[in-house]
Protein backbone atom coordinates (compact mmCIF):
# COMPACT_ATOMS: atom_id res chain seq x y z
CA UNK A 1 0.00 0.00 0.00
CA UNK A 2 1.29 3.41 -0.92
CA UNK A 3 -1.31 5.42 0.89
CA UNK A 4 1.07 8.01 2.22
CA UNK A 5 2.28 9.18 -1.13
CA UNK A 6 -1.13 9.25 -2.73
CA UNK A 7 -3.06 11.29 -0.24
CA UNK A 8 -1.18 13.99 1.55
CA UNK A 9 -2.52 15.07 4.93
CA UNK A 10 -4.20 18.44 4.52
CA UNK A 11 -1.76 21.19 5.33
CA UNK A 12 1.28 19.06 4.63
CA UNK A 13 3.15 19.70 1.41
CA UNK A 14 2.20 17.37 -1.46
CA UNK A 15 4.34 14.27 -1.11
CA UNK A 16 4.91 13.77 -4.79
CA UNK A 17 5.82 17.35 -5.61
CA UNK A 18 5.77 18.22 -9.27
CA UNK A 19 3.27 15.50 -10.20
CA UNK A 20 -0.14 17.15 -10.75
CA UNK A 21 -2.72 15.61 -8.45
CA UNK A 22 -5.66 13.98 -10.20
CA UNK A 23 -9.10 15.46 -9.73
CA UNK A 24 -10.35 12.62 -7.55
CA UNK A 25 -7.62 13.28 -5.03
CA UNK A 26 -8.40 16.95 -4.83
CA UNK A 27 -12.06 16.04 -4.27
CA UNK A 28 -11.11 13.56 -1.59
CA UNK A 29 -8.98 16.19 0.16
CA UNK A 30 -11.85 18.65 0.00
CA UNK A 31 -14.14 16.06 1.59
CA UNK A 32 -11.57 15.37 4.25
CA UNK A 33 -11.45 19.03 5.21
CA UNK A 34 -15.18 19.58 5.32
CA UNK A 35 -17.39 17.37 7.53
CA UNK A 36 -20.48 19.21 6.30
CA UNK A 37 -19.69 18.30 2.73
CA UNK A 38 -19.12 14.68 3.73
CA UNK A 39 -22.45 14.62 5.55
CA UNK A 40 -24.21 16.18 2.57
CA UNK A 41 -22.68 13.57 0.30
CA UNK A 42 -23.91 10.77 2.55
CA UNK A 43 -27.36 11.98 3.42
CA UNK A 44 -28.59 13.64 0.22
CA UNK A 45 -29.36 10.54 -1.83
CA UNK A 46 -31.15 8.38 0.78
CA UNK A 47 -33.00 11.24 2.52
CA UNK A 48 -33.89 12.69 -0.87
CA UNK A 49 -35.27 9.31 -1.96
CA UNK A 50 -37.35 8.90 1.20
CA UNK A 51 -38.72 12.43 1.00
CA UNK A 52 -39.27 12.63 -2.76
CA UNK A 53 -40.66 9.13 -3.18
CA UNK A 54 -42.33 8.34 0.11
CA UNK A 55 -43.26 11.54 1.91
CA UNK A 56 -44.29 13.20 -1.35
CA UNK A 57 -46.47 10.18 -2.13
CA UNK A 58 -48.14 10.27 1.29
CA UNK A 59 -48.76 14.01 0.94
CA UNK A 60 -50.16 13.54 -2.55
CA UNK A 61 -52.45 10.82 -1.18
CA UNK A 62 -53.86 13.25 1.35
CA UNK A 63 -54.50 15.82 -1.39
CA UNK A 64 -56.01 13.33 -3.83
CA UNK A 65 -58.61 12.35 -1.23
CA UNK A 66 -60.11 15.81 -1.76
CA UNK A 67 -60.29 15.53 -5.55
CA UNK A 68 -62.91 13.84 -7.71
CA UNK A 69 -63.16 11.58 -10.72
CA UNK A 70 -64.58 12.85 -13.99
CA UNK A 71 -67.46 10.48 -14.64
CA UNK A 72 -67.07 10.76 -18.44
CA UNK A 73 -63.33 10.30 -18.93
CA UNK A 74 -62.73 8.26 -15.76
CA UNK A 75 -59.72 10.46 -15.08
CA UNK A 76 -58.95 12.20 -11.80
CA UNK A 77 -59.97 15.85 -11.97
CA UNK A 78 -58.54 18.41 -9.62
CA UNK A 79 -61.83 19.81 -8.45
CA UNK A 80 -61.77 20.23 -4.67
CA UNK A 81 -64.45 18.46 -2.68
CA UNK A 82 -64.89 16.95 0.76
CA UNK A 83 -67.50 14.53 -0.58
CA UNK A 84 -65.24 11.44 -0.50
CA UNK A 85 -64.12 11.97 3.05
CA UNK A 86 -67.63 12.81 4.22
CA UNK A 87 -69.00 9.63 2.57
CA UNK A 88 -66.36 7.45 4.20
CA UNK A 89 -67.09 8.93 7.62
CA UNK A 90 -70.90 9.10 7.50
CA UNK A 91 -72.14 6.34 5.17
CA UNK A 92 -73.32 3.43 7.40
CA UNK A 93 -71.74 0.92 4.97
CA UNK A 94 -68.27 2.36 5.47
CA UNK A 95 -68.82 2.88 9.18
CA UNK A 96 -69.62 -0.81 9.49
CA UNK A 97 -66.55 -1.76 7.46
CA UNK A 98 -64.37 0.50 9.60
CA UNK A 99 -65.72 -1.03 12.82
CA UNK A 100 -65.31 -4.56 11.47
CA UNK A 101 -61.70 -3.83 10.44
CA UNK A 102 -61.00 -2.36 13.87
CA UNK A 103 -62.54 -5.40 15.56
CA UNK A 104 -60.45 -7.77 13.43
CA UNK A 105 -57.25 -5.85 14.21
CA UNK A 106 -58.01 -5.83 17.94
CA UNK A 107 -58.92 -9.52 18.00
CA UNK A 108 -55.72 -10.41 16.11
CA UNK A 109 -53.66 -8.34 18.54
CA UNK A 110 -55.24 -9.98 21.60
CA UNK A 111 -54.81 -13.52 20.24
CA UNK A 112 -51.17 -12.84 19.42
CA UNK A 113 -50.60 -11.34 22.85
CA UNK A 114 -52.02 -14.41 24.59
CA UNK A 115 -49.91 -16.76 22.47
CA UNK A 116 -46.74 -14.65 22.54
CA UNK A 117 -46.46 -13.92 26.29
CA UNK A 118 -45.90 -17.46 27.61
CA UNK A 119 -43.73 -18.42 24.65
CA UNK A 120 -41.53 -15.32 24.88
CA UNK A 121 -41.21 -15.84 28.62
CA UNK A 122 -40.19 -19.45 28.15
CA UNK A 123 -37.57 -18.56 25.53
CA UNK A 124 -36.09 -15.68 27.52
CA UNK A 125 -36.17 -16.97 31.08
CA UNK A 126 -36.65 -20.75 31.17
CA UNK A 127 -34.89 -22.24 28.13
CA UNK A 128 -31.16 -22.97 28.27
CA UNK A 129 -28.95 -20.59 26.22
CA UNK A 130 -28.57 -23.19 23.47
CA UNK A 131 -32.32 -23.71 23.17
CA UNK A 132 -32.85 -19.98 23.43
CA UNK A 133 -30.83 -19.41 20.25
CA UNK A 134 -32.56 -22.23 18.41
CA UNK A 135 -36.04 -21.09 19.41
CA UNK A 136 -35.41 -17.48 18.37
CA UNK A 137 -34.27 -18.65 14.95
CA UNK A 138 -37.30 -20.93 14.75
CA UNK A 139 -39.57 -17.94 15.31
CA UNK A 140 -37.58 -15.66 13.01
CA UNK A 141 -37.53 -17.87 9.93
CA UNK A 142 -41.27 -17.99 9.24
CA UNK A 143 -41.49 -14.25 9.95
CA UNK A 144 -39.70 -13.79 6.66
CA UNK A 145 -41.64 -16.41 4.71
CA UNK A 146 -43.98 -14.88 2.19
CA UNK A 147 -47.09 -13.26 3.58
CA UNK A 148 -48.99 -14.47 0.54
CA UNK A 149 -47.89 -18.07 1.03
CA UNK A 150 -48.96 -17.97 4.67
CA UNK A 151 -52.42 -16.73 3.76
CA UNK A 152 -52.53 -19.36 1.03
CA UNK A 153 -51.45 -22.05 3.50
CA UNK A 154 -54.44 -21.17 5.66
CA UNK A 155 -56.71 -21.45 2.66
CA UNK A 156 -55.52 -25.07 2.52
CA UNK A 157 -55.88 -25.59 6.26
CA UNK A 158 -59.43 -24.22 6.35
CA UNK A 159 -60.61 -25.82 3.11
CA UNK A 160 -63.51 -28.26 2.93
CA UNK A 161 -62.03 -31.62 3.83
CA UNK A 162 -58.81 -29.84 4.81
CA UNK A 163 -56.45 -30.33 7.74
CA UNK A 164 -58.49 -28.38 10.30
CA UNK A 165 -61.63 -30.38 9.60
CA UNK A 166 -59.64 -33.61 9.86
CA UNK A 167 -58.09 -32.52 13.16
CA UNK A 168 -61.27 -31.00 14.54
CA UNK A 169 -63.91 -33.60 13.72
CA UNK A 170 -62.73 -36.22 16.28
CA UNK A 171 -62.90 -33.62 19.08
CA UNK A 172 -66.16 -32.12 17.87
CA UNK A 173 -64.76 -28.91 16.41
CA UNK A 174 -65.85 -27.60 13.06
CA UNK A 175 -63.68 -25.68 10.61
CA UNK A 176 -64.97 -22.10 10.49
CA UNK A 177 -64.73 -22.13 6.69
CA UNK A 178 -63.92 -18.94 4.82
CA UNK A 179 -65.16 -15.78 6.52
CA UNK A 180 -64.42 -13.28 9.26
CA UNK A 181 -63.21 -15.89 11.77
CA UNK A 182 -60.88 -17.28 9.13
CA UNK A 183 -59.48 -13.79 8.51
CA UNK A 184 -58.81 -13.29 12.24
CA UNK A 185 -57.16 -16.71 12.59
CA UNK A 186 -55.00 -16.23 9.52
CA UNK A 187 -53.91 -12.70 10.40
CA UNK A 188 -53.13 -13.80 13.97
CA UNK A 189 -51.00 -16.54 12.45
CA UNK A 190 -49.21 -14.23 10.01
CA UNK A 191 -48.30 -11.51 12.50
CA UNK A 192 -47.54 -13.75 15.50
CA UNK A 193 -43.72 -13.63 15.11
CA UNK A 194 -43.94 -9.82 15.05
CA UNK A 195 -45.43 -10.03 18.54
CA UNK A 196 -43.20 -12.78 19.96
CA UNK A 197 -39.86 -11.17 19.08
CA UNK A 198 -40.22 -7.73 20.72
CA UNK A 199 -41.76 -9.31 23.83
CA UNK A 200 -38.94 -11.86 23.97
CA UNK A 201 -36.44 -9.00 23.69
CA UNK A 202 -38.29 -7.25 26.52
CA UNK A 203 -38.18 -10.31 28.82
CA UNK A 204 -34.53 -10.78 27.95
CA UNK A 205 -33.73 -7.25 29.10
CA UNK A 206 -35.25 -7.80 32.56
CA UNK A 207 -32.25 -8.65 34.79
CA UNK A 208 -32.49 -11.99 36.57
CA UNK A 209 -31.12 -10.38 39.73
CA UNK A 210 -34.21 -8.21 39.94
CA UNK A 211 -36.45 -11.27 39.83
CA UNK A 212 -34.31 -13.07 42.39
CA UNK A 213 -34.44 -10.05 44.70
CA UNK A 214 -38.20 -10.02 44.43
CA UNK A 215 -38.31 -13.74 45.22
CA UNK A 216 -35.92 -13.35 48.16
CA UNK A 217 -38.15 -10.65 49.58
CA UNK A 218 -40.93 -13.19 49.62
CA UNK A 219 -42.87 -12.50 46.44
CA UNK A 220 -44.48 -15.51 44.77
CA UNK A 221 -43.69 -15.96 41.06
CA UNK A 222 -47.06 -14.51 40.03
CA UNK A 223 -46.55 -11.45 42.26
CA UNK A 224 -43.07 -10.95 40.84
CA UNK A 225 -44.51 -11.16 37.34
CA UNK A 226 -47.22 -8.65 38.11
CA UNK A 227 -45.21 -6.12 40.11
CA UNK A 228 -41.68 -6.41 38.71
CA UNK A 229 -41.73 -7.94 35.27
CA UNK A 230 -44.92 -6.54 33.79
CA UNK A 231 -44.17 -2.82 34.29
CA UNK A 232 -40.76 -3.29 32.66
CA UNK A 233 -42.35 -5.18 29.81
CA UNK A 234 -45.04 -2.67 28.86
CA UNK A 235 -43.00 -0.85 26.17
CA UNK A 236 -42.14 -4.16 24.45
CA UNK A 237 -45.75 -5.31 24.53
CA UNK A 238 -46.90 -2.05 23.01
CA UNK A 239 -44.17 -2.28 20.36
CA UNK A 240 -45.54 -5.71 19.42
CA UNK A 241 -49.12 -4.48 19.31
CA UNK A 242 -48.16 -1.61 17.01
CA UNK A 243 -47.14 -4.15 14.41
CA UNK A 244 -50.00 -6.63 14.74
CA UNK A 245 -52.58 -3.86 14.97
CA UNK A 246 -51.34 -1.65 12.18
CA UNK A 247 -50.54 -4.49 9.79
CA UNK A 248 -53.97 -6.09 10.31
CA UNK A 249 -55.71 -2.78 9.85
CA UNK A 250 -54.43 -2.41 6.31
CA UNK A 251 -54.85 -5.99 5.17
CA UNK A 252 -56.73 -6.94 2.05
CA UNK A 253 -54.96 -9.99 0.64
CA UNK A 254 -55.91 -12.25 3.55
CA UNK A 255 -59.48 -10.99 3.37
CA UNK A 256 -59.47 -11.88 -0.33
CA UNK A 257 -57.97 -15.33 0.14
CA UNK A 258 -59.77 -16.68 3.22
CA UNK A 259 -62.38 -14.00 3.93
CA UNK A 260 -65.12 -15.13 1.59
CA UNK A 261 -67.25 -12.00 1.24
CA UNK A 262 -65.74 -10.23 4.27
CA UNK A 263 -65.09 -6.58 3.46
CA UNK A 264 -62.28 -4.72 5.18
CA UNK A 265 -60.99 -1.18 4.65
CA UNK A 266 -58.20 -2.64 2.54
CA UNK A 267 -60.55 -4.48 0.20
CA UNK A 268 -62.50 -1.25 -0.36
CA UNK A 269 -59.28 0.60 -1.18
CA UNK A 270 -58.20 -2.13 -3.58
CA UNK A 271 -61.57 -2.31 -5.32
CA UNK A 272 -61.54 1.45 -5.87
CA UNK A 273 -58.03 1.50 -7.28
CA UNK A 274 -58.73 -1.40 -9.60
CA UNK A 275 -62.24 -2.20 -10.76
CA UNK A 276 -64.07 0.97 -9.71
CA UNK A 277 -61.20 3.20 -10.85
CA UNK A 278 -61.87 5.87 -8.26
CA UNK A 279 -58.49 6.81 -6.83
CA UNK A 280 -59.72 9.83 -4.86
CA UNK A 281 -62.23 7.65 -3.03
CA UNK A 282 -59.62 4.95 -2.42
CA UNK A 283 -57.32 7.65 -1.04
CA UNK A 284 -60.10 8.88 1.26
CA UNK A 285 -60.69 5.33 2.58
CA UNK A 286 -56.98 4.77 3.14
CA UNK A 287 -56.88 7.85 5.36
CA UNK A 288 -58.97 5.94 7.92
CA UNK A 289 -56.29 3.34 8.84
CA UNK A 290 -53.62 6.05 8.67
CA UNK A 291 -55.62 8.19 11.12
CA UNK A 292 -56.27 5.26 13.47
CA UNK A 293 -52.61 4.21 13.49
CA UNK A 294 -51.43 7.79 14.02
CA UNK A 295 -53.86 8.14 16.92
CA UNK A 296 -52.64 4.85 18.39
CA UNK A 297 -49.00 5.89 18.07
CA UNK A 298 -49.86 9.22 19.68
CA UNK A 299 -51.51 7.49 22.64
CA UNK A 300 -48.67 5.02 23.24
CA UNK A 301 -45.90 7.53 22.53
CA UNK A 302 -45.43 8.29 26.24
CA UNK A 303 -44.84 4.66 27.16
CA UNK A 304 -41.46 4.69 25.44
CA UNK A 305 -42.61 1.93 23.10
CA UNK A 306 -41.46 3.86 20.06
CA UNK A 307 -37.86 3.57 21.25
CA UNK A 308 -38.10 -0.20 21.24
CA UNK A 309 -39.33 -0.26 17.65
CA UNK B 1 -37.80 -16.17 40.43
CA UNK B 2 -38.10 -19.87 41.15
CA UNK B 3 -40.72 -21.50 39.01
CA UNK B 4 -42.13 -24.86 39.94
CA UNK B 5 -41.28 -27.77 37.68
CA UNK B 6 -44.90 -27.94 36.61
CA UNK B 7 -44.91 -24.30 35.56
CA UNK B 8 -41.74 -24.79 33.51
CA UNK B 9 -43.09 -27.89 31.81
CA UNK B 10 -46.41 -26.29 30.96
CA UNK B 11 -44.62 -23.22 29.54
CA UNK B 12 -42.50 -25.57 27.44
CA UNK B 13 -45.61 -27.35 26.20
CA UNK B 14 -47.25 -24.05 25.26
CA UNK B 15 -44.08 -23.04 23.38
CA UNK B 16 -44.02 -26.33 21.50
CA UNK B 17 -47.69 -25.97 20.59
CA UNK B 18 -47.22 -22.42 19.32
CA UNK B 19 -44.24 -23.56 17.24
CA UNK B 20 -46.39 -26.34 15.83
CA UNK B 21 -49.05 -23.74 15.03
CA UNK B 22 -46.38 -21.66 13.25
CA UNK B 23 -44.93 -24.47 11.17
CA UNK B 24 -47.85 -26.80 10.47
CA UNK B 25 -49.59 -24.68 7.79
CA UNK B 26 -46.30 -24.14 5.94
CA UNK B 27 -45.53 -27.86 6.07
CA UNK B 28 -49.00 -28.54 4.72
CA UNK B 29 -48.21 -26.48 1.61
CA UNK B 30 -45.00 -28.45 1.11
CA UNK B 31 -46.78 -31.79 1.51
CA UNK B 32 -49.62 -30.71 -0.75
CA UNK B 33 -47.19 -29.85 -3.54
CA UNK B 34 -46.66 -33.64 -3.75
CA UNK B 35 -50.29 -34.55 -3.06
CA UNK B 36 -51.68 -36.71 -5.86
CA UNK B 37 -55.25 -35.62 -5.13
CA UNK B 38 -55.98 -32.34 -6.89
CA UNK B 39 -58.57 -31.23 -4.34
CA UNK B 40 -56.02 -31.64 -1.52
CA UNK B 41 -58.28 -33.50 0.83
CA UNK B 42 -56.57 -34.46 4.05
CA UNK B 43 -54.98 -36.93 4.65
CA UNK B 44 -53.38 -37.26 1.18
CA UNK B 45 -54.06 -40.55 -0.61
CA UNK B 46 -50.91 -40.63 -2.70
CA UNK B 47 -47.88 -38.66 -3.76
CA UNK B 48 -46.67 -37.47 -7.13
CA UNK B 49 -43.98 -35.31 -8.71
CA UNK B 50 -46.29 -34.35 -11.57
CA UNK B 51 -47.07 -30.84 -10.26
CA UNK B 52 -43.39 -30.00 -9.90
CA UNK B 53 -42.80 -31.07 -13.48
CA UNK B 54 -45.75 -29.02 -14.65
CA UNK B 55 -44.52 -25.96 -12.79
CA UNK B 56 -41.10 -26.23 -14.42
CA UNK B 57 -42.72 -26.54 -17.86
CA UNK B 58 -45.03 -23.57 -17.37
CA UNK B 59 -43.80 -20.52 -19.31
CA UNK B 60 -45.95 -18.26 -17.14
CA UNK B 61 -44.16 -19.47 -14.02
CA UNK B 62 -40.73 -19.22 -15.64
CA UNK B 63 -41.33 -15.64 -16.79
CA UNK B 64 -42.63 -14.70 -13.36
CA UNK B 65 -39.52 -16.17 -11.72
CA UNK B 66 -37.26 -14.13 -14.01
CA UNK B 67 -39.25 -10.93 -13.31
CA UNK B 68 -39.16 -11.54 -9.56
CA UNK B 69 -35.42 -12.16 -9.61
CA UNK B 70 -34.82 -9.01 -11.65
CA UNK B 71 -36.98 -6.83 -9.40
CA UNK B 72 -35.40 -8.25 -6.24
CA UNK B 73 -31.88 -7.82 -7.58
CA UNK B 74 -32.26 -4.21 -8.75
CA UNK B 75 -34.11 -3.11 -5.60
CA UNK B 76 -31.48 -4.82 -3.46
CA UNK B 77 -28.68 -2.95 -5.23
CA UNK B 78 -30.44 0.40 -4.80
CA UNK B 79 -31.24 -0.26 -1.15
CA UNK B 80 -27.65 -1.40 -0.47
CA UNK B 81 -26.31 1.94 -1.68
CA UNK B 82 -28.97 4.12 -0.03
CA UNK B 83 -29.14 2.14 3.21
CA UNK B 84 -25.36 2.22 3.70
CA UNK B 85 -25.11 5.95 3.01
CA UNK B 86 -27.92 6.64 5.43
CA UNK B 87 -26.46 4.46 8.19
CA UNK B 88 -23.07 6.18 7.87
CA UNK B 89 -24.71 9.61 7.96
CA UNK B 90 -26.96 8.90 10.95
CA UNK B 91 -24.34 7.20 13.09
CA UNK B 92 -21.33 9.38 12.38
CA UNK B 93 -22.90 12.84 12.33
CA UNK B 94 -25.27 14.84 14.46
CA UNK B 95 -27.44 17.14 12.41
CA UNK B 96 -30.80 18.83 12.31
CA UNK B 97 -33.56 16.40 11.31
CA UNK B 98 -31.57 13.29 12.24
CA UNK B 99 -34.34 11.84 14.41
CA UNK B 100 -36.94 12.55 11.75
CA UNK B 101 -34.93 10.69 9.14
CA UNK B 102 -34.36 7.69 11.42
CA UNK B 103 -38.12 7.49 11.89
CA UNK B 104 -38.71 8.03 8.17
CA UNK B 105 -36.65 5.01 7.20
CA UNK B 106 -38.82 2.56 9.18
CA UNK B 107 -42.09 4.19 8.14
CA UNK B 108 -42.46 2.25 4.85
CA UNK B 109 -42.55 -1.05 6.76
CA UNK B 110 -44.36 0.24 9.86
CA UNK B 111 -47.33 1.60 7.92
CA UNK B 112 -49.57 -1.07 6.37
CA UNK B 113 -48.45 -2.11 2.89
CA UNK B 114 -51.71 -0.91 1.44
CA UNK B 115 -50.92 2.68 2.45
CA UNK B 116 -47.48 2.56 0.83
CA UNK B 117 -49.03 0.83 -2.17
CA UNK B 118 -51.86 3.24 -2.85
CA UNK B 119 -49.70 6.29 -2.06
CA UNK B 120 -47.13 5.25 -4.66
CA UNK B 121 -49.79 4.16 -7.15
CA UNK B 122 -51.47 7.54 -6.81
CA UNK B 123 -48.21 9.41 -7.19
CA UNK B 124 -47.14 7.50 -10.28
CA UNK B 125 -50.47 7.49 -12.11
CA UNK B 126 -52.32 10.63 -10.96
CA UNK B 127 -49.59 13.08 -10.02
CA UNK B 128 -46.69 12.17 -12.30
CA UNK B 129 -48.64 10.51 -15.11
CA UNK B 130 -46.10 7.67 -15.35
CA UNK B 131 -47.48 4.35 -16.56
CA UNK B 132 -46.88 1.46 -14.16
CA UNK B 133 -44.15 -1.01 -15.06
CA UNK B 134 -41.46 -3.18 -13.50
CA UNK B 135 -39.50 0.00 -12.79
CA UNK B 136 -42.25 1.45 -10.60
CA UNK B 137 -42.20 -1.85 -8.67
CA UNK B 138 -38.43 -1.49 -8.22
CA UNK B 139 -38.80 2.07 -6.88
CA UNK B 140 -41.47 0.91 -4.43
CA UNK B 141 -39.46 -2.12 -3.27
CA UNK B 142 -36.23 -0.17 -2.85
CA UNK B 143 -38.10 2.25 -0.58
CA UNK B 144 -39.06 -0.40 1.97
CA UNK B 145 -36.00 -2.65 1.49
CA UNK B 146 -33.66 0.17 2.45
CA UNK B 147 -34.46 -0.37 6.12
CA UNK B 148 -33.04 -3.91 6.27
CA UNK B 149 -29.67 -2.77 4.92
CA UNK B 150 -29.80 0.30 7.14
CA UNK B 151 -30.46 -1.78 10.26
CA UNK B 152 -27.67 -4.24 9.56
CA UNK B 153 -25.09 -1.62 8.66
CA UNK B 154 -25.89 0.65 11.59
CA UNK B 155 -25.69 -2.29 14.00
CA UNK B 156 -22.24 -3.11 12.63
CA UNK B 157 -21.07 0.51 12.69
CA UNK B 158 -22.03 0.74 16.35
CA UNK B 159 -19.63 -2.06 17.18
CA UNK B 160 -16.85 -0.81 14.92
CA UNK B 161 -13.86 1.18 16.08
CA UNK B 162 -13.78 4.68 14.63
CA UNK B 163 -10.10 4.66 15.57
CA UNK B 164 -9.13 2.55 12.57
CA UNK B 165 -10.58 5.08 10.17
CA UNK B 166 -8.85 7.92 11.96
CA UNK B 167 -5.57 6.03 11.78
CA UNK B 168 -6.11 5.51 8.08
CA UNK B 169 -6.72 9.23 7.56
CA UNK B 170 -3.71 10.13 9.70
CA UNK B 171 -1.58 7.88 7.54
CA UNK B 172 -2.70 9.94 4.58
CA UNK B 173 -5.48 7.87 3.02
CA UNK B 174 -8.17 9.93 1.34
CA UNK B 175 -11.84 9.65 2.19
CA UNK B 176 -12.58 7.15 -0.57
CA UNK B 177 -9.45 5.08 0.00
CA UNK B 178 -10.30 4.80 3.69
CA UNK B 179 -13.80 3.66 2.85
CA UNK B 180 -12.55 1.12 0.31
CA UNK B 181 -9.71 -0.34 2.36
CA UNK B 182 -10.81 0.17 5.97
CA UNK B 183 -14.54 0.73 6.37
CA UNK B 184 -15.89 -1.51 3.61
CA UNK B 185 -14.06 -4.73 4.60
CA UNK B 186 -15.51 -4.42 8.10
CA UNK B 187 -18.99 -3.80 6.74
CA UNK B 188 -18.88 -6.58 4.16
CA UNK B 189 -20.75 -9.30 6.04
CA UNK B 190 -23.32 -6.80 7.37
CA UNK B 191 -23.90 -5.63 3.80
CA UNK B 192 -24.29 -9.19 2.62
CA UNK B 193 -26.76 -9.95 5.40
CA UNK B 194 -28.75 -6.77 4.80
CA UNK B 195 -28.71 -7.38 1.06
CA UNK B 196 -29.97 -10.96 1.45
CA UNK B 197 -32.81 -9.76 3.67
CA UNK B 198 -33.71 -7.02 1.21
CA UNK B 199 -33.70 -9.61 -1.56
CA UNK B 200 -35.98 -11.95 0.37
CA UNK B 201 -38.30 -9.10 1.32
CA UNK B 202 -38.62 -7.95 -2.29
CA UNK B 203 -38.85 -11.42 -3.85
CA UNK B 204 -42.08 -12.38 -2.13
CA UNK B 205 -43.71 -8.95 -1.59
CA UNK B 206 -47.30 -8.84 -2.76
CA UNK B 207 -49.29 -5.91 -1.38
CA UNK B 208 -47.24 -2.95 -2.58
CA UNK B 209 -46.52 -4.87 -5.79
CA UNK B 210 -50.20 -5.22 -6.72
CA UNK B 211 -50.51 -1.45 -6.60
CA UNK B 212 -47.36 -0.56 -8.51
CA UNK B 213 -47.03 -3.23 -11.20
CA UNK B 214 -47.92 -2.67 -14.85
CA UNK B 215 -50.92 -4.43 -16.38
CA UNK B 216 -48.98 -7.04 -18.37
CA UNK B 217 -46.25 -7.77 -15.85
CA UNK B 218 -46.18 -10.63 -13.36
CA UNK B 219 -43.88 -11.40 -10.47
CA UNK B 220 -44.10 -14.78 -8.76
CA UNK B 221 -46.44 -13.62 -5.96
CA UNK B 222 -48.64 -11.86 -8.53
CA UNK B 223 -48.74 -15.11 -10.51
CA UNK B 224 -49.93 -16.96 -7.42
CA UNK B 225 -52.62 -14.38 -6.73
CA UNK B 226 -53.84 -14.54 -10.33
CA UNK B 227 -54.02 -18.34 -10.35
CA UNK B 228 -55.14 -18.92 -6.78
CA UNK B 229 -58.81 -19.13 -7.60
CA UNK B 230 -58.44 -21.24 -10.74
CA UNK B 231 -59.06 -24.85 -9.68
CA UNK B 232 -57.06 -26.39 -12.54
CA UNK B 233 -53.97 -24.37 -11.58
CA UNK B 234 -54.19 -25.18 -7.85
CA UNK B 235 -51.51 -27.93 -7.86
CA UNK B 236 -49.00 -25.68 -9.62
CA UNK B 237 -49.80 -22.83 -7.22
CA UNK B 238 -48.75 -25.13 -4.37
CA UNK B 239 -45.40 -25.81 -6.03
CA UNK B 240 -44.78 -22.09 -6.62
CA UNK B 241 -45.69 -21.39 -2.99
CA UNK B 242 -43.06 -23.90 -1.86
CA UNK B 243 -40.50 -22.22 -4.11
CA UNK B 244 -41.39 -18.87 -2.51
CA UNK B 245 -40.96 -20.30 0.99
CA UNK B 246 -37.55 -21.71 0.13
CA UNK B 247 -36.33 -18.60 -1.71
CA UNK B 248 -37.34 -16.37 1.19
CA UNK B 249 -36.09 -18.59 4.01
CA UNK B 250 -32.69 -19.63 2.64
CA UNK B 251 -31.38 -16.02 2.41
CA UNK B 252 -32.61 -15.37 5.96
CA UNK B 253 -30.82 -18.42 7.22
CA UNK B 254 -27.64 -17.33 5.42
CA UNK B 255 -27.99 -13.76 6.69
CA UNK B 256 -28.41 -15.13 10.18
CA UNK B 257 -25.11 -17.00 9.95
CA UNK B 258 -23.32 -14.06 8.37
CA UNK B 259 -24.30 -11.07 10.39
CA UNK B 260 -24.10 -12.14 14.00
CA UNK B 261 -25.84 -8.85 14.71
CA UNK B 262 -29.48 -9.12 14.15
CA UNK B 263 -31.97 -10.27 11.64
CA UNK B 264 -35.20 -8.48 11.97
CA UNK B 265 -37.13 -5.47 10.98
CA UNK B 266 -38.07 -2.60 13.20
CA UNK B 267 -39.39 -3.94 16.46
CA UNK B 268 -38.07 -7.37 15.74
CA UNK B 269 -34.43 -6.46 15.95
CA UNK B 270 -33.33 -9.24 18.21
CA UNK B 271 -29.82 -10.17 19.02
CA UNK B 272 -29.37 -13.80 18.23
CA UNK B 273 -25.78 -14.85 18.51
CA UNK B 274 -23.65 -13.70 21.37
CA UNK B 275 -20.21 -14.30 19.91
Amino acid sequence: MTLQTQHPVPGAPPAAAGVPRPKAHRFSALLHRSPNLRLAGLVTAPAGWLVLVYIAALAALLITAFWTVDTFTGKVSTVWTTENVVTVLTDPVYQRITLRTLWIAIAVTLIDLVLALPMAFFIAKVASPRWQKLLVVAVLMPLWASYLVKAYAWRNVLADGGLLEWLGTPIGLESPGYGETAVILTLAYIWLPFMILPIYAGFDRVPDSLLEASGDLGAKPLTTMRLVMFPLLVPSIIAGTIFTFSLSLGDYITAQIVGGTTQMLGTVVYANVGAANNLPFAAAVSLVPIAIITLYLFIVRRSGALNSL
Amino acid sequence: MRLSRNAKVSLGVVTALVLLFIYLPLLLVVVNSFNADRTFGWPPRGFTLEWWGRAFDSTGVREAVVSSLWVALVSTIISLVLGTLLALALLRYKFFGRDVISLLVILPIALPGIVTGIALNNMFTTILGVSLSMWTVVIAHATFCMVTVFNNVIARLRRMHGGLEEASADLGAGVFTTFRLVTFPQLRSALLAGGLLAFALSFDEIIVTTFTIGAGDTTLPIWILQNLFRPNQAPVVNVVAVVLIVVSIVPIWLAQRLSGDSVGIGATRVKVTED
